[in-house]
């Protein structure tokens, strides 16, 4: 279905041998950042997903390998991470200053 | 039908709270949001749990749907406004699902839960109960639903918008990027599709554009006026985003959501598929 799952937590389940998975955290002032929304962007910056944080910040995206942007909008700001990702897992942390 | 009747704002909600005659209805697929804290006094639909038709793939059929809106506490002249996670996507079905069924008067929060959110709104725990009703639903109005067949015969004579985003139509992921990518179905689009996300309506606090904006969106993607349209995504819920833009806000005729899109047409045998 096409609500997004809770974030966070194992990757029990997930075959990271096919599955592209792009994870990580949001922080801002040293701690991470709660009920941030997390968007996925594709290499022409087009919206992909959107997941919002779990209490420790965490977000998860199951991507194809290549360019992305992760860009988080929150209450307390705003940051963004571009990376390449390749089948597996792929994990980067957005700063939010 | 214009912006007005259809959309407010959340200022509008935060001073119509308590309303009588005014019910906030809160739609999700995962309802953990709602149960950590919705707008003050509104009810709880779950996607799954509520608008489905638990056996068949559909949804309910009539007497269920009166049967789910009574026990809610939704009385035919009462003014629903629906609201959401996911940029409004479920709250948008709902609101068609809600017109599918006669509803007289419904109407989005403009940028849902998120924006609710984004602005620090207050949030409340508390349990809502509204007495039961006797509601009365109109047999489903089919105008604005569409059906497989009527997908495949409308490729090259209608305008068919696919508004998933660029990495699904062109086949490249199955899904939206927060899920799993293992499906059954076949990846690609409808044949003749014009692809325009459903995302580009919307602005980065899941807001609609404006009406300037959104005319200009359709026009230069080639959507053409003088046809009917299908509108479709993966299970039917960003096509109802964009269905709400193109008749409700847009005012264009002749616009019907395919509620059982790419799952559904993907898993179908011998029709076209283009990457």
């Amino acid at each position: 279905m096409c609500g997004a799952p809770k974030q966070g937590g194992s990757l029990a389940g997930i075959d990271l041998s096919t599955q592209t998975v792009i994870q990580g955290a949001v922080w801002h002032d040293g701690a991470p950042v709660a009920g941030a929304y997390v968007r996925l962007l594709d290499s022409t910056d087009e919206f992909t997903a959107e997941v919002v944080t779990s209490p420790e910040g965490e977000f998860r995206f199951f991507a194809a390998p290549g360019a992305w942007k992760v860009r988080s909008l929150a209450a307390v700001g705003k940051g963004e991470r571009v990376l390449d990702a390749e089948v597996g897992l792929n994990e980067t942390t957005i700063v939010i200053d | 039908m214009s912006r007005n009747d259809v959309l407010v704002t959340a200022d509008w909600v935060q001073e119509n709270l308590g309303t009588p005659g005014i019910v906030f209805v809160e739609v999700d697929e995962d309802t953990s949001a709602y149960d950590g804290g919705h707008i003050e006094g509104a009810v709880k639909l779950d996607w799954k749990q509520d608008l489905q038709d638990p056996l068949r793939r559909d949804y309910l059929d009539k007497t269920a749907f009166e049967a789910l809106l009574s026990a809610k506490g939704i009385g035919n002249d009462d003014t629903v406004v629906l609201y959401g996670g996911n940029n409004n996507w479920f709250a948008a079905y709902a609101y068609w699902y809600f017109k599918i069924y006669g509803h007289r008067d419904v109407k989005l929060m403009d940028g849902g839960r998120k924006k609710w959110e984004l602005d620090g709104r207050p949030l409340s725990k508390d349990t809502v109960d509204r007495p039961a009703t006797q509601y009365q639903a109109s047999e489903p109005d089919l105008s604005i639903r569409a059906f497989r067949d009527e997908v495949v015969a409308a490729i090259g004579s209608k305008n068919l918008v696919d508004v998933r985003s660029p990495d699904e139509f062109s086949g490249k992921i199955l899904a939206p990027a927060h899920l799993p990518q293992e499906q059954s179905q076949r990846a690609g689009h409808v044949p003749t599709a014009i692809n325009i996300p459903w995302s580009k309506a919307a602005n980065e606090d899941g807001t609609f554009k404006s009406d300037e904006q959104l005319a200009a969106l359709y026009g230069e993607q080639g959507f053409d006026d003088s046809l009917e349209t299908i509108a479709y995504c993966r299970i039917g819920e960003r096509s109802s985003h964009t269905w709400f833009v193109l008749s409700e806000l847009l005012g264009k005729k002749n616009v019907k959501n395919y509620d059982g899109s790419w799952v559904e047409y993907g898993s179908l045998v011998g029709v076209p598929i283009e990457k």
